[in-house]
């Protein structure tokens, strides 16, 4: 087909790297920052059962940053990150308050919330397309490829896009949380009884958890999107946990398929001139299946190999959010 | 009622306003300077916009289509399902799309169709072969596919030849701009719902509340519930170009979970998830006509959810203001008959020997403030269980403020203690609880006997008179012996 071009391996490799080298070292790394960020909470959602709160959490964002952008009128200031956490956490207390008062069950809960919250965003962005300076486009893919063309910030002699800069000291404040934090977030995870008897304030967590939750994704917003932070979420755990049982091993191990993915996903896009985030979840998703079927422990090969079918017994379709 | 009826007036009343399309030709909204509320409303309710009637039809026939199939998702908790569906059929777009490099709706509906059943087979198997938990499977394969498809989409728009206006719809829906194509797609696949709910409502309903109940019928549960997937996939194909992939998912999940929250009947729910869709459809249309260029899609999805917020308050049932109105009056309820049991006991300690009560006797036998029983001994007499003698405390100083039944008054009271003592000796004999066990439980279940339980009771336990702990039963037939003296005055 004409539309996919000719592939050429060393051009394949070198592409990105020739020009315009610079972008894409920003894009390299905005993308790993991202990814590693979005992991790190990610595992926790996914232990949890929750992974889909994020999906609800990236789509409620949208009517904060509106609002905050008619109060403020201006797009780096911290009142569009306020507002945008603060819509984060009412999504996630209006789907917690509608199951728990009312029989709608949690994954309908959340459905109705997220939408409702997005459709409004999107209203007020069409009625305000003046005043509100934000791309319905940048909503759904993002704009990670043009994260050299930010504004910058002089650093150690070098000028660091705003955005990356954001999105480091995030990780970071991530990292340090967890290094204090990470048997708290660890025991609840696992076993919220044994938590509670052993004195940890298992609800604190929860809201600890959906705050970063919530930060992590405002800040990603803009370089994916709303949707495919889902998958960056998702993928580098359950990437891992397909690897290995031990939660610290996951942890290193989807900091590595971050950087992975960022690297992959450049060269992919690059070559398929398609969106980097696009291509950064694709290739993630093919690592994904890459080990879903080679994974020595688990993978399908080895299940086959061993002539057991599923290791899981296979009951009816239900979804779960983690609100049970 | 057979639940087809109102869908067949419905297709009817559909396919007469297709047929009027394109007689009366007006101008387009943007052709208005002038958007001025009563302009708008006028032209609005009298269709005279041909584009404005496509949109109308659409959204009648989506509301119903995504009504009915949403019922089924909602009520087996795979709402999520359609949020997965809708972001996994992007790349079935894509393709359908480079298939015919045109913007042939048939290529682009088979492409979504088939993608959309691959995602949710993928989702079966990630959670078949894998330890990984549902919630994440359908993460993974909805964003997952949405990044494919996001990427061909990037792709198509370099492409120098193609024609590809308009592919941008499908990411934010534009029911205003339905071609007469898309409609009758939408319209064959409203009916096609339609028709396999009615022909195979039974399977549906086994399939959905018991999936072993349904195999062990020798159903074919696995091919129903392919079915619906597959109804499903085309429902939110077509409601994709109206109202997006973010917002499809809200189409199917808000109207069901509105329904569920107003009926237990799944035919009833059917019908109202249906209607709910139609009315967010048409008051969707009339608010985003009411503006220019404002999108129909969030503004249908905003008063579904509307309607959804107003059930959750008001519902008769489940409703939270109704349910919290019940439990306040339960617990006015409960507070008034501990009253007049506390009255009983006070009656009994002194073996019914005097009628009228003292105050301070009730005060100390309920342990409360002097206002507090004064308030209870008001909602008494208000409910007609008592009256007082209020002596004139100047003419008779002497004489206590005394409190009597009404023979209503009484044998609530008698009921009340029944069930008390009751319950005492059914757990001390047949559940063998120690009789200083028992009390604090039927402190509870004695304001929720119902007569009939209190029968199976005294049979059970053989008609007795004494309870554990040695005290008398009042049984009916004390009640009526035991005569009642007004307050003598």
């Amino acid at each position: 087909m004409k539309m996919i071009p000719p592939f050429d391996i060393v051009s394949f490799f070198r592409a990105p790297w020739t020009e315009a080298w610079e972008s894409s070292l920003w894009i390299v790394i905005m993308g790993f920052l991202v990814n590693a960020a979005c992991g790190l909470v990610g595992s926790f959602l996914v232990l949890r059962r929750m992974a889909l709160v994020g999906d609800a959490i990236s789509h409620s964002v949208l009517p904060g940053i509106a609002v905050a952008f008619l109060l403020s009128t201006s797009r780096s200031s911290g009142l569009m990150m306020v507002g945008a956490v603060g819509a984060g956490l009412f999504a996630v207390w209006l789907i917690e308050f509608i199951h728990r008062n009312t029989r709608v069950k949690p994954d309908a809960a959340l459905g109705v919330t997220f939408t409702t919250l997005f459709s409004i965003g999107v209203i007020l962005i069409a009625l305000y397309a003046d005043q509100v300076d934000l791309d319905l486009e940048c909503v759904l893919y993002g704009e990670i490829g043009f994260v050299y063309f930010a504004e910058s910030f002089a650093l150690l002699g070098m000028e660091v896009p705003i955005p990356v800069l954001r999105m480091a000291v995030t990780l970071f404040g991530l990292l340090v949380l967890l290094l204090l934090f990470y048997k708290e977030a660890v025991v609840t995870s696992f076993d919220p009884v044994l938590a509670t008897s052993l004195g940890i304030p298992a609800r604190w967590v929860h809201y600890g958890l959906m705050l970063s939750l919530s930060v992590v994704i405002v800040f990603s917003f803009e370089s994916v999107g709303a949707i495919l932070v889902i998958a960056m979420l998702i993928l580098p755990s359950v990437t891992g946990s397909l690897l290995s049982d031990r939660l610290a091993h996951i942890l290193i191990m989807s900091a590595v398929f971050s950087a992975l993915y960022a690297l992959a996903g450049l060269h992919l896009a690059t070559w398929l001139n398609c969106s980097p985030a696009g291509a950064m979840v694709v290739a993630g998703f093919l690592l994904f299946c890459l080990a879903w079927i080679l994974s020595p422990r688990r993978g399908l090969l080895t299940q086959l190999r061993k002539g057991r079918r599923g290791l899981r017994i296979e009951h009816g379709c239900t979804g779960s959010t983690g609100f049970e | 009622m057979h639940p087809n009826h109102p869908y067949r007036a419905l297709a009817l009343a559909g396919g007469l306003l297709l047929l009027t399309a394109g007689d009366l030709s007006a101008a387009k909204i943007g052709d208005l300077s002038d958007t001025r509320f009563w302009d708008q409303l006028i032209r609005f309710f009298s269709l005279r916009d041909p584009s404005l009637r496509y949109t109308l039809t659409a959204s009648l026939f989506l509301g119903t289509c995504c009504g009915l199939l949403g019922s089924f998702i909602v009520v087996r908790k795979l709402s999520l399902m359609g949020d997965t569906l809708s972001h996994a059929v992007l790349p079935g777009v894509a393709l359908g799309f480079l298939w015919t490099m045109t913007k042939n709706p048939w290529a682009i509906f088979v492409g979504a169709t088939l993608a959309g059943l691959l995602g949710t087979v993928v989702v079966h198997w990630i959670h078949t072969t894998t330890h990984i938990k549902e919630d994440s499977a359908m993460g993974l394969v909805l964003s997952g596919f949405y990044a494919l498809g996001i990427c061909l989409f990037t792709m198509i728009q370099q492409l120098p030849t193609a024609n590809k206006a308009g592919l941008d719809k499908f990411l934010f829906g534009q029911a205003a701009a339905l071609s007469a194509e898309d409609l009758w797609m939408i319209g064959i696949v409203t009916i096609l719902s339609l028709l396999a709910i009615v022909l195979f409502y039974k399977e549906f309903l086994v399939t959905s509340f018991d999936f072993g109940f349904a195999q062990a019928l020798g159903l074919s549960a696995r091919f129903f519930h392919y079915l619906i997937m597959l109804l499903l996939a085309l429902s939110v194909v077509i409601a994709l170009q109206a109202v997006g992939v973010v917002l499809v998912s809200a189409l199917l999940i808000t109207p069901a979970a509105t329904a569920f929250l107003l009926t237990d009947r799944m035919h009833r729910m059917l019908i109202y998830a249906s209607l709910f869709g139609m009315g967010a459809g048409v008051a969707g249309a009339f608010f985003s006509y009411l503006g220019n260029s404002l999108p129909t899609g969030p503004f249908i999805i905003v008063a579904a959810s509307t309607l959804f917020a107003l059930a959750l308050l008001f519902s008769n049932r489940y409703g939270i203001i109704p349910r919290w109105i019940r439990n306040l009056s339960r617990d006015r309820r409960i507070q008034i008959e501990n009253t007049l049991k506390a009255v009983y006991h006070v009656r009994e300690k002194n073996a019914f020997s005097i009628d009228g009560i003292p105050v301070k006797a009730l005060q100390n036998r309920r342990k409360l403030s002097p206002s507090e029983v004064e308030k209870e001994i008001r909602q008494l007499v208000r409910r007609g269980f008592a009256s007082m003698d209020e002596p004139d405390p100047e003419a008779l100083p002497d004489r206590e403020r005394k409190l009597f039944l009404t023979p209503s008054g009484w044998e609530t009271a008698c009921r009340i203690v029944r069930n008390h003592r009751l319950w005492e000796l059914y757990l001390t004999e047949s559940v063998r609880y120690q009789p200083d066990h028992v009390h604090d439980d039927a402190e509870e279940i004695e304001h929720l006997l119902g007569e009939d339980i209190v029968r199976q009771l005294e049979r059970r336990l053989n008609y007795p008179t004494r309870d554990p702990h040695g005290k008398l039963i009042p049984s009916l037939q004390d009640l009526s012996k035991t005569p009642l003296a007004g307050p003598s005055r």
